[in-house]
């Protein structure tokens, strides 16, 4: 395609127009062409105001979930380099490299790991950064601990999960693949399984089909996990039947 | 009437925008707390107005904000304003969600999309004296019929521009250029500079 042709992109790549493969052209492109990207930025704002012109009152709810689930995300750490004074929290939220994961995931979880991993690779690479970086360290830590041991099943909905427990830690982590998305307006919700009665456990994130998560809170008495379909933001008790009931690994 | 609205406006709220970003890239959780307060609105309206459903917008509201806290060291000044880096992410996930599915059932909603004005006009109705959409109606007002129709099918609506050339029945390039003049002149009508 000429420059020309290519110049006449701005606005459909700004208004997020372009077919997929077309995008990733353009974007080349853009990097080359100054005038484009000049034309991208002001175009970019445009719909922006768009955007504003239709704001909403958001339920106040959204926010608390929001503000939960951000608990437990680990931050991109900061590209420019020297900020002063922020030396340590630069190191401490490096992100994962998720070779590194993938490592830990397979020898804690056993094939069962390296399947998620393998699945993993075959999504976007965006998402691909994003699951890596989403991994929590104290996830890893669970999943990496000597004693941590893993328990697979196969969902109700045809999924596979993964269930590690490390009691030297106390914690627990819930690895799954193939997992159908959630309907609309529902969520998976974790629980410990305390002698029958169901501890919340967190929410796998709805939007991806395979996930690693570190449970909520600590593992205590708790025989072993169990997984519901609740509306989203969450039970306090399961409202529906298990997908799968698991027991910890004891060997 | 519904609820009142209060305008968060690119303006209105600039001045702390970055700095609140700033400490929410070094894992200060209050600043979030009051950034959300700022973008939740915009990031909800822009996600409804391309996803349509209710519970399926609030879903991909929330990964918007986790993802803004997730990647807020990657935001930079010099691309422009927190609210528009926001409302981006917002747009793109939100197209993301919908695409998929709109391209297997688009002839299905090819009446309806082009039955009434997309999204904009039906929620006029509802916050109808908001001084932002009364300037973005004036604004859409001064395009031609094409221009706004390629623009707000692409913007509120999450098509691609060959899904838009393929719904008024006009050639590609024709789409592409009326998309990008639209813009333009949007932009010099909302004066807005970058």
């Amino acid at each position: 395609m000429i420059t020309a042709d290519l110049h006449t992109l701005t606005g459909s790549y700004a208004l997020h127009a372009l077919p997929e493969d077309e995008h990733a052209a353009f974007e080349r492109h853009l990097d080359a062409c100054g005038a484009c990207a000049q034309e991208v930025r002001e175009f970019t704002e445009t719909a922006g105001r768009l955007g504003l012109a239709v704001s909403v009152r958001p339920p106040v709810e959204l926010k608390t979930t929001v503000l939960r689930r951000i608990a437990f995300v680990r931050q991109d750490a900061p590209h420019t380099p020297g900020r002063p004074g922020r030396a340590g929290s630069r190191a401490r939220r490096a992100p994962w490299s998720r070779f590194a994961l993938a490592a830990c995931l397979a020898a804690a979880a056993g094939l069962g790991g390296v399947a998620v991993w393998q699945h993993q690779q075959a999504d976007d690479a965006q998402q691909r950064a994003d699951m890596a970086q989403r991994q929590s360290q104290q996830l890893a830590d669970v999943l990496a601990a000597p004693d941590a041991k893993a328990t697979a099943t196969t969902l109700k909905n045809g999924a596979s999960g993964t269930l590690v427990v490390a009691h030297s830690k106390n914690q627990a982590a819930f690895v799954a693949s193939g997992l159908p998305h959630p309907p609309a307006g529902k969520v998976y919700q974790l629980w410990f399984n305390d002698a029958g009665t169901m501890r919340p456990a967190g929410l796998m994130d709805p939007a991806r089909t395979t996930e690693a998560v570190l449970l909520t809170g600590q593992v205590d008495q708790a025989s072993g996990m169990g997984i519901t379909l609740e509306p989203t933001g969450g039970s306090p008790a399961p409202t529906s039947a298990p997908l799968a009931l698991m027991d910890f690994a004891t060997a | 009437m519904k609820e009142p609205v209060h305008i968060s406006g690119l303006a209105s709220a600039r001045p702390d925008l970055p700095d609140l970003l700033d400490r929410v890239a070094q894992g200060d959780q209050q600043a979030f707390s009051s950034l959300y307060d700022v973008v939740a609105g915009p990031v909800l309206g822009v996600v409804r107005a391309v996803v349509r459903d209710p519970a399926q917008s609030e879903e991909v509201a929330q990964e918007v904000m986790v993802a803004v806290w997730q990647t807020a060291a990657r935001y930079r000044r010099e691309l422009g304003g927190v609210m528009n880096w926001v409302l981006t992410l917002a747009h793109r996930r939100a197209v993301d969600r919908v695409r998929s599915a709109q391209a297997a059932t688009a002839r299905d909603h090819k009446a309806a999309l082009l039955e009434q004005t997309p999204a904009f006009d039906e929620v006029a109705e509802e916050v109808d004296r908001r001084l932002e959409q009364e300037q973005v109606r004036r604004c859409l007002r001064t395009l031609s019929e094409l221009q706004r129709q390629s623009v707000t099918l692409a913007y509120y609506r999450g098509l691609t521009y060959r899904e838009v050339a393929e719904l008024l029945t006009v050639p590609l390039g024709t789409v592409k250029t009326r998309m990008r003049d639209g813009l333009i002149r949007m932009r010099d009508c909302l004066g807005v500079t970058a």
